[in-house]
């Protein structure tokens, strides 16, 4: 990594403390390190999503950095646009030919994972010189905890609800991390905001690379998991701890996990911290879906380490 | 000078495109404006044109990144029609709220379903209140005039609104036509460099695109909207008499045949306004005082001309060549008549719905229509508003 804390600290502000996200929120925090990966001049497209509304209410931004939003699934489209543009104003040297402008966009899981996936997998493909960063806090918060295709098994949602016949969310998350691997894009990878030396030196790496770049970035949301807006950065660690979110990166096809926890630790550690998964902590049912989540958490992992050549 | 070329009005619209030379092209191609796309990728791997041509993976990610690179700061052009504009839908409302004058040409074309890939104006008609222009072409130089023109139009900074470029499917956009193509310089020259308002990628003054509008700002910045369509109306005007002066071919809201001393009128759009001008023509030979408007600005919608053209007519007929369903007429037809209401011009019409999906209108039923005219002239109310031609009962 190229910057010390100290330096970082001293980045300029791209996103003011002027939000009106909630207290605890993981997002601010993800996007703040993601923004200091790079030095050069940076244009955000933003998806409609918490981001959005609580940072731009108008008259009022929260950005120092031109920023533009379209619509809920299209932030991929629209960073494709912008960077068309710049492309375009470049090579007609309408824009300096030395200029470094990077693109970013950030959407929630909902625009990601779920209505705005055929747009990032669109533009991928296509090859924009862009970052996509998803802010992954498991369900759509914005809209009162309803559940993605993020939302991960045993999850009380508004849409998969805890009730007396079924505990929460009876799938698995989709594994987008991996979905966006298949599109052989230059980089890849997965971080927490708990971890800033990790997060902002893939920022970095992904702003860096020729090609697109994806980062899904776990972010919790002591609104819609139901925890203690105090310990954001402590159970995003805790999801690394427990092997739920490794922390991993792939460039050009060569996997790397960045961090290995010396004792894994158990999943009801990360779970129980967190209201989404109270009802998994009573009777017999709720132990059978721990147990699954324990079993797919330990499957997954085990594949990742073949995959990087650790197992 | 131009020269006379003979082109499909699909690639009418390609060459205009070419001409323009816009900064970013984003499209998804569909029938029947398929060929626009495809000739225009043409231009573009022939190094004819500067433009970054981005071939994406749907109409709606086609508006999406055209509304963006809009934003960004530069001139955006694309084509569509039926389901790729409705998929378009949301995004087209965005491009008219964030006032990015991009240029759409749309090949008019049935929606589904049943699905079907020939002309009607379901797209156009629905795609009316996102707050886009929308001009109808009658022909291939039509289509070619009103895309130069609508670049013009939509960029004047007392406009900045989208503009589409709507003409026929298949009946414009396949058909072969002497058209006259001007130089390109003199294109170039006409429409003249793109002068960005506030672009995005202007690095050192960062601003805010697209932010959440509450009920405390939201009604202003539409009631800005709607005011910069009374300033449409008059750029069009303006780039209509412009457009002719460099290049002979003057245009304006509308077109008025015979109108002045009519009796009996029909009002249309598109396509089968040229057919409407022949039937015209013959049944004034016959001493038919008989006329056609023929409307190019549906929006804005000229209303007080239209009234003010039609008023001493005793009888008018509005073609929709599209339905709206559980409407008391067509969509031309309500806007006509409420324009006239509005205007205190008593003129008794009826409403003809013809040639939906693509179902041809023979010159016949145009002096039927005509003939029905009569009737309703001669009655001084329609017995039945809404007709129907050329269906099977």
């Amino acid at each position: 990594m190229a910057k010390n804390l100290k330096q970082l600290v001293d980045s300029p502000v791209r996103l003011t403390g002027g939000h009106r996200l909630c207290p605890g929120c993981g997002e601010p925090i993800a996007v703040r390190q993601v923004l200091m990966g790079t030095d050069s001049p940076v244009i955000v497209a933003n998806a409609t999503g918490c981001l959005e509304v609580s940072t731009t209410i108008f008259p009022y931004t929260a950005w120092n950095v031109p920023w533009v939003h379209i619509a809920f699934e299209n932030a991929a489209a629209a960073a494709s646009g912008v960077e068309a543009m710049y492309e375009s104003l470049k090579k007609q040297g309408k824009i300096d030919a030395d200029a470094d402008y990077k693109f970013v966009a950030f959407a929630g899981d909902g625009g990601t994972y779920d209505i705005g996936f055929q747009s990032l997998s669109g533009a991928v493909e296509r090859g924009h010189n862009f970052v996509y960063v998803c802010l992954n806090n498991q369900a759509y918060m914005n809209t009162g905890v309803q559940r993605s295709s993020a939302s991960p098994l045993g999850m009380n949602t508004t849409t998969t609800p805890a009730g007396k016949v079924q505990a929460g969310k009876t799938k698995v998350q989709k594994d987008l991390t991996e979905c966006l691997v298949a599109h052989e894009i230059p980089y890849v990878a997965q971080s927490i905001p708990g971890r800033w030396r990790d997060l902002v030196g893939k920022a970095e790496k992904a702003f860096n690379v020729d090609g697109p770049a994806f980062l899904n970035v776990l972010t919790p949301c002591p609104l819609g998991w139901a925890c203690d807006p105090a310990v954001t950065a402590e159970i995003s660690m805790l999801a690394v701890d427990t092997c739920i979110w490794p922390l991993y990166e792939v460039e050009y096809g060569e996997y790397k996990v960045n961090y290995t926890p010396k004792e894994k630790k158990p999943v009801d550690e990360y779970l129980k911290l967190q209201g989404r998964f109270r009802h998994l902590f009573k009777g017999e049912e709720g132990a059978e879906v721990r147990k699954q989540i324990q079993e797919y958490t330990d499957r997954k992992w085990e594949q990742l380490l073949k995959k990087a050549g650790q197992a | 000078m131009g020269k006379v070329m003979p082109l499909e009005g699909n690639n009418a619209v390609a060459e205009a495109m070419r001409q323009i030379n816009p900064d970013v092209v984003a499209a998804y191609p569909i029938t029947p404006s398929t060929e626009i796309v495809q000739t225009f990728a043409k231009f573009h791997a022939n190094g004819q044109v500067d433009t970054n041509f981005v071939a994406v993976e749907s109409e709606h990610s086609a508006m999406s990144a055209c509304t963006a690179a809009a934003v960004a700061g530069g001139r955006v052009m694309n084509a569509t029609s039926s389901q790729g504009l409705a998929l378009m839908w949301e995004i087209l409302f965005i491009t008219a709220s964030l006032r990015q004058p991009v240029v759409l040409s749309v090949a008019n074309r049935a929606l589904s379903g049943n699905i079907n890939i020939h002309c009607d104006h379901s797209d156009g008609m629905g795609a009316r209140d996102c707050g886009w222009i929308q001009l109808y072409g009658e022909n291939a130089q039509e289509a070619y005039d009103n895309c130069i023109q609508a670049i013009a139009i939509a960029e004047r900074e007392d406009v900045r609104l989208p503009t589409m470029n709507c003409f026929d499917g298949f009946l414009v956009s396949h058909a072969y036509e002497l058209v006259e193509v001007e130089e390109d310089a003199a294109v170039k020259d006409w429409v003249g460099p793109y002068k960005a308002v506030r672009p995005l990628l202007d690095v050192k003054n960062p601003y805010t695109v697209g932010p959440l509008d509450l009920w405390d700002y939201y009604f202003e910045h539409k009631r800005n909207q709607i005011e910069a369509y009374v300033a449409a109306k008059e750029a069009i005007i303006e780039e209509g008499k412009r457009f002719g002066k460099v290049f002979g071919r003057e245009y304006g809201l509308m077109e008025c045949v015979d109108l002045e001393d009519a009796e009996l009128a029909i009002v249309a759009l598109g396509s089968t306004a040229g057919m409407v001008k022949d039937t015209v023509s013959e049944l004034r030979e016959a001493g038919k005082k008989v006329g056609l408007l023929k409307l190019r600005s549906f929006r804005p919608f000229p209303d007080a001309e239209i009234a003010a053209a039609l008023k001493n007519c005793k009888a008018v007929a509005i073609l929709d060549r599209a339905a709206s369903y559980g409407a008391a007429a067509g969509p031309l037809y309500a806007e006509v008549t409420s324009a006239l209401y509005a205007h205190k011009a008593e003129v008794p019409c009826v409403n003809m719905i013809y040639g939906l999906g693509g179902r041809e209108v023979q010159p016949e039923q145009l002096v039927d229509i005509y003939k029905a005219l009569e009737d309703v002239k001669s009655s001084g109310q329609p017995a039945q508003p809404v007709r129907f031609v050329g269906i099977r009962e």
